[in-house]
């Protein structure tokens, strides 16, 4: 059973190399949208600096959603999913392993950009740490909500712009707590409740969303 | 060992067949006839439990197949209209693929003779993108080379987009499949005579109204 889940991460990373285009979109929107604001805001440091959690949060949820359509629509299409939905092991472990796959492609080169980016804020180093920490926690568990949205929306018209309504506003804890954890850190309240109130989020996410999002293709495929 | 009682299939407003009934034991290929838009791929997944019956049900040796689930599936081999071809992957990466989603991992020496029956051993490290339609069907049916373990295998259109050649291999591996045991059921607008001791047929009719 595991075994399966291994050969399609392995399977959607190695396409992932040879579509690199698709996974450098998501980083290029991400610096771009973070990059955009220093600039529209002005140079003001303290201005800076309290917009930054909810700037670089804000970014990494949209940058993550962006890929969301692309997480089942090829293999919907070019029937694999399918093949998915006859395979010997539970979908819900199928679908983890692609919710996996998809954050090692578009969630952690956002973690390891997000310090980076963070510089343009000024802000202190002491929550570069926090920063990482709390996107660590959080992206995964945008991932894992967004796959129901895009199990939901699959086959549908206009389903990129369905899959943002469905999913931005299940997204909101995330960003609140996320957001929130750096505003503690920045005021130096220490962030350790919001990053466990992240990681219970991520582990309810985790349990739950593989199997709500097998229903969901099932019901697609109907 | 498959059997469709009262089936009924509705798909939107309209009713493709109801009142199916048949019972297809091992060493028994059924071809499912009809017209375009008789109902041809959907009782082809009504048999594969991708699709839920408006009425009556599928059992595998008496069990209901929604109720087997990974069970039935694990031993069920279904090639689809669609090919589940990856453009980016090589001919041998998508077979691999297909088999370990069919829950068996293969080596690459197995992997090779299988495209090799199949007429495209030159082809296994090519991307499937520069491959022709056949080519890729080809590919795609190369799986069937390998799950001779299955008693079950459910294909449809298998024989669009081959040529004389390949028609006649897949002629030959789902007659041998039978003779092994294992039941087959498959649609074709090609008129064929595959050599199997029982070959049952079932024609949908017109296309639904």
């Amino acid at each position: 059973m595991l075994e399966t889940a291994v050969f399609v991460i392995r399977r959607d990373l190695l396409l992932a190399m040879r579509r690199r285009s698709d996974v450098l979109t998501v980083l290029l929107f991400f610096v771009i949208v973070v990059s955009l604001f220093p600039l529209g805001v002005g140079p003001e440091p303290a201005l800076l600096r309290t917009i930054a959690p909810g700037v670089i949060w804000v970014a990494a949820l949209l940058a993550s959603m962006l890929a969301l359509s692309r997480v089942f629509a090829q293999d919907y299409a070019d029937g694999t999913l399918e093949q998915m939905l006859l395979s010997a092991s539970p979908l819900s472990v199928i679908v983890a392993g692609k919710v996996l796959a998809h954050w090692l492609m578009t969630g952690l080169p956002l973690v390891l950009l997000a310090p980076v980016l963070a510089l343009q804020f000024d802000v202190p180093q002491n929550f570069l740490g926090e920063l990482m920490l709390s996107l660590l926690l959080g992206t995964p568990a945008l991932s894992l909500i967004g796959t129901i949205g895009a199990a939901l929306t699959l086959g549908l018209r206009g389903g990129g712009a369905l899959v943002a309504l469905l999913v931005l506003p299940l997204y909101i804890p995330v960003l609140i707590i996320g957001a929130g954890a750096l505003d503690a850190a920045a005021a130096g309240l220490g962030a350790g409740a919001h990053l466990l109130l992240l990681g219970a989020f991520l582990v309810m996410a985790a349990a739950f969303a593989p199997w709500v999002a097998a229903v969901a293709l099932r019901i697609a495929l109907e | 060992m498959l059997e469709a009682i009262d089936l009924q299939c509705t798909r939107g407003e309209r009713t493709l067949f109801s009142g199916l009934d048949f019972r297809l034991r091992g060493g028994e290929l059924l071809r499912i006839a009809g017209a375009n838009g008789s109902g041809k791929t959907s009782l082809l997944r009504l048999l594969c439990g991708l699709l839920a019956p408006a009425g009556g049900s599928v059992r595998w040796h008496g069990e209901d197949i929604r109720r087997l689930r990974e069970e039935y599936w694990g031993r069920l081999v279904y090639i689809g209209h669609a090919n589940a071809i990856k453009d980016d992957l090589t001919a041998a990466e998508n077979l691999a693929i297909a088999c370990a989603l069919g829950g068996h991992r293969v080596a690459a020496g197995a992997l090779r003779s299988a495209l090799d029956q199949l007429g495209i051993g030159g082809s296994e490290h090519r991307p499937a993108r520069v491959l022709s339609q056949g080519q890729r069907r080809r590919v795609a049916l190369a799986r069937l080379a390998l799950s001779e373990h299955s008693p079950l295998w459910i294909l449809d259109e298998p024989f669009t987009a081959l040529d004389a050649r390949a028609v006649d291999i897949v002629q030959e591996m789902i007659a041998s499949h039978v003779a092994r045991g294992a039941a087959v059921v498959y649609t074709t607008h090609v008129e064929l005579e595959i050599a199997v001791a029982v070959a049952l047929r079932i024609d949908l009719g017109a296309a639904a109204v």
